[in-house]
């Protein structure tokens, strides 16, 4: 019994490790000049990593559900920018061109986590 | 007054475009109106339509459309918050209600056993009754949990979720299976999954009112926006909603009414106060042609204005999206953080599973009850929350905090560098003086002063030079008419010549005069010695190869120059003055003041080497000047000040924009950045401390020891405050006063 837990417990933690911290979700892709639409629902960005063209400016559209004051704010750390969310209304975030990178971006808190990937 | 949204188009070039869009517009139900702006890339709708489906109807016709957001966003959102706040309150309460009178039968031991059979049904009631509950009062954590799981994402909720979820769990296998597990262990936690889910609500209630505080300064700011505006329409005055003001409209100011965009006064005078923006105590006089800025209040007299600046481009609109987005930037400190909060919550996951394993192993009898109880109070007790709302509340009280003072940060970095300043280099003209010169002396040697005074205005009548200007005001001051200047010639760098009612005349300084071959008497020496000394610059007035007077101007040092440098003192820092003037005068000034050091002679595009060659020194610099001329310096610099400056150009380019005219915001900016990242620190450390010592606690770690055990119930109230106490710790920089005000 003792070694059953144990290796269920060890399987866990490298359940746990491999699934928050290898693993990734699927990107999005923003494609053309139509920008992408991002939800904000459930304490997660959705989608949360997204593809974009290095050397162009972005555009995203984000949608906020979620009505936890951690969502009233996107941050994009990197850029210097930030934008407020209103409540069931959607709100255009304009980038600036993007070097090829990752640009991370949070909740206030760097809670709500998504990433911008160029490339 | 119908609602108005304004939205602005992208993609629009012509007349065609704008009956096209105006058309798509119009057709969308509740839209009474529909007026689109080509110039201004805008549309002003009118009735009641929903802004989704007006962007979208814009989209339709291949444009892009954004609203241009106002005042009435931050009602939205205030509404939101509140309705948010109130269900946090009736979640607690209804998860209190049902979790606190089990709690209380336990204590008092009147619960049912679990081995009879109607016990054992009554347990069953209470779970799924707690089930119930759960789903209503925390909910948004599982959801939470759930979304952020299959998004690769673990967060508060992901704690929450699972420490109360396995507390249910293993209850309702006690209550089905009892015999599952040795009878002392035989322990049910449906209350305390309630309780902590109680407490959660309440700290996260109780997080909201503390945080909606923090931003009491950029709501200040918002509520300094007038709603309405009396604007001039076909020779009529008539009230609009503020949004309706277009650009070079004709809008009518009466005493005692708040301006409501930016422009230029056209008809009529008056006296602004400014102090909301700019901290500026007294009132500014206002004339025709004169600037005046939305959000500042008209005192005294009646005026019209052409509306020049609207919408997002007023400067007061351009100082909110400013603090705003330094309220949610972050110094390097904060990223750390960041990192940190990343990892964070997996890392309490392993240390939860780790402690159930290291309890089921080695722990005592029932080792069962003792892993699970640890585990549940690890998950509960670990709270990124305090790590993670450590920083930005701090800066988003400290940057408000600033603004109240006019004094506007850039971000967070430039907030946090402030603080770590060691050497403030200060521009001489227009910083520390005031930059407009004016006549201190008139000197005559010959006949009267007014007379040398009226043939030196008679002089610079025909002259661009700046002393020319403060020549000429002093003759206008004292009501003297100056004659047409005849022959007038500019010598570079020595002065001018001409006639005067027939009259040769040089007015110019001592080189002049050497050159012309005029000599000085002693006492005329004498005379010139002490205007140098006194940083004043003399222009001596000749005719015929005899000396007539001397007129001495001089850029007067502002009034608060003193103290300012008093307060950089007091804050250790060196106080260094630079500037493009002659060594005399420029040590002169510094003498005034009391300054320790002293870079003259320096010209515009040398500002810049100047402040890396005293950061090569290992100083870390702040300059401080007015935006244009200084712009290498201020780029140069670890942080730059803008002064008195609410100019675009300053704005943008400096890391701190002081709004008043005067260079005691850059101690007071300085003060707020230490205070602000010492109360960083304070609840960086607090949540760091609290979470190295409570995951490990409740981890049972000194149960060998001490046999201290921690209960999941306190867990969960300890979780909660944490969140509380950092940013009440964080609202307490609210009441941060600044050296002159304390």
């Amino acid at each position: 019994m003792t070694i059953l837990v144990n290796l269920l417990g060890l399987g866990l933690i490298g359940l746990i490790a491999w699934w928050f911290w290898l693993s990734e979700s699927k990107a999005a892709k923003a494609a053309g000049q139509a920008p992408l639409t991002v939800l904000v629902d459930g304490g997660v960005y959705a989608p949360d990593r997204i593809e974009v063209p290095a050397g162009q400016p972005v555009k995203l559209t984000f949608v906020r559900k979620d009505s936890s004051p951690c969502a009233a704010q996107v941050v994009f750390a990197d850029l210097d920018l930030s934008f407020d969310l209103v409540m069931d209304s959607p709100t255009e975030v304009q980038l600036p061109a993007l070097k090829r990178g990752g640009y991370p971006f949070t909740c206030q808190m760097g809670m709500y986590r998504g990433v911008l990937e160029a490339g | 007054m119908a609602r108005a949204i304004r939205l602005s188009i992208d993609g629009m070039h012509c007349a065609g475009c704008v009956s096209k869009v105006e058309a798509a517009l119009t057709a969308v139900p509740g839209v009474t109106q529909a007026t689109v702006n080509l110039a201004e890339r805008s549309a002003m709708v009118e009735g009641d339509a929903n802004v989704s489906v007006l962007i979208e109807a814009v989209r339709a016709t291949g444009r892009e459309a954004v609203e241009i957001k106002n005042a009435a966003d931050e009602t939205q959102k205030e509404a939101a918050e509140m309705a948010h706040y109130r269900r946090l309150l009736l979640q607690a309460a209804a998860a209190a209600l049902v979790g606190l009178p089990m709690f209380t039968a336990g204590m008092l031991d009147a619960l049912p056993d679990l081995d009879s059979a109607t016990g054992q049904v009554i347990w069953l009631a209470l779970g799924i009754i707690t089930l119930g509950v759960m789903m209503f009062s925390g909910r948004q954590f599982y959801v939470g949990a759930f979304k952020g799981l299959i998004h690769h994402s673990a967060t508060m909720d992901t704690l929450i979720a699972m420490g109360t979820g396995t507390a249910w769990l293993y209850s309702m296998v006690i209550s089905i299976w009892p015999h599952a597990v040795p009878e002392v262990g035989r322990h049910v936690y449906f209350e305390a999954a309630l309780i902590i889910i109680a407490l959660i609500n309440l700290g996260q209630a109780l997080e909201m009112r503390a945080r909606g505080k923090t931003s009491e300064a950029i709501k200040r700011l918002i509520g300094l926006q007038p709603k309405t505006a009396r604007v001039l329409r076909e020779g009529e005055e008539i009230d609009i909603s503020i949004e309706a003001v277009g650009l070079d409209e004709t809008v009518r100011v009466r005493p005692g009414e708040k301006i409501p965009v930016d422009g230029v006064l056209l008809e009529g005078h008056s006296h602004v106060d400014e102090s909301m923006l700019t901290g500026e105590p007294m009132p500014v006089a206002k004339q025709k042609g004169d600037e005046v800025v939305g959000g500042t209040i008209n005192t005294s007299g009646t005026f019209l204005y052409k509306a020049t600046r609207i919408g997002a481009d007023t400067v007061l609109a351009q100082i909110i999206t400013m603090v705003r987005q330094a309220q949610s930037s972050k110094p390097r400190i904060g990223r750390l953080v960041d990192r940190v909060a990343g990892v964070f919550v997996p890392a309490v996951l392993i240390i939860a599973v780790l402690t159930f394993i290291a309890w089921f192993d080695f722990g005592p009898e029932p080792r069962i009850s003792f892993a699970l109880v640890t585990t549940m109070t690890v998950l509960i007790i670990a709270c990124p929350c305090a790590l993670g709302l450590a920083t930005p509340m701090s800066i988003m009280v400290g940057v408000g905090k600033a603004a109240e003072y006019g004094i506007l940060i850039r971000n967070g970095e430039a907030l946090e560098r402030a603080g770590r300043l060691t050497t403030i280099v200060l521009d001489k003209t227009g910083t520390l003086t005031l930059g407009k010169p004016q006549v201190t002396n008139v000197i005559a040697c010959e006949g009267s002063e007014d007379e040398i005074l009226r043939l030196a205005a008679s002089l610079e009548a025909g002259s661009e030079h700046p002393l020319a200007a403060a020549v000429l005001t002093a003759a206008t001051e004292k009501e003297l008419q100056p004659a047409a200047a005849e022959k007038f010639a500019a010598l570079t760098g020595r002065g001018i010549s001409g006639a005067v009612e027939g009259k040769p005349l040089l007015l110019g300084n001592r080189k002049l005069m050497q050159e012309r071959g005029i000599k000085l008497k002693a006492d005329v020496e004498t005379q010139l010695g002490r205007l140098a000394e006194s940083a004043r610059t003399p222009m001596l007035l000749a005719s015929d190869e005899i000396l007539l007077g001397i007129v001495a101007v001089a850029d007067p040092v502002r009034e608060d120059s003193h103290a300012a440098v008093a307060r950089l003192h007091a804050l250790g820092m060196k106080v260094v003055m630079l500037t493009g003037d002659n060594r005399h005068t420029a040590e002169a000034v510094a003498k005034e003041l009391g300054v320790d050091g002293v870079i003259a002679e320096v010209m515009p595009q040398d500002k810049g080497s100047r402040i890396a060659e005293l950061q090569a020194q290992g100083e870390v610099v702040g300059m401080v000047g007015d935006g244009i001329n200084d712009a290498a310096a201020l780029a140069r610099a670890d942080v730059g000040f803008a002064i008195g400056a609410g100019t675009d150009a300053a704005m943008e380019s400096a890391d701190v924009t002081l709004m008043r005219s005067s260079p005691t915001g850059v101690a007071s900016a300085i003060e707020i950045s230490r205070a602000t990242m010492v109360n960083i620190r304070q609840n960086l450390f607090g949540a760091f401390v609290y979470n190295t010592l409570g995951i490990p606690v409740a981890a049972g770690i000194l149960y060998p020891f001490i046999g201290l055990l921690l209960n999941p119930i306190i867990a969960g109230a300890a979780m909660a405050m944490s969140s509380v106490t950092v940013v009440s710790n964080a609202n307490r920089l609210r009441l941060f006063k600044v050296g002159d005000s304390r």
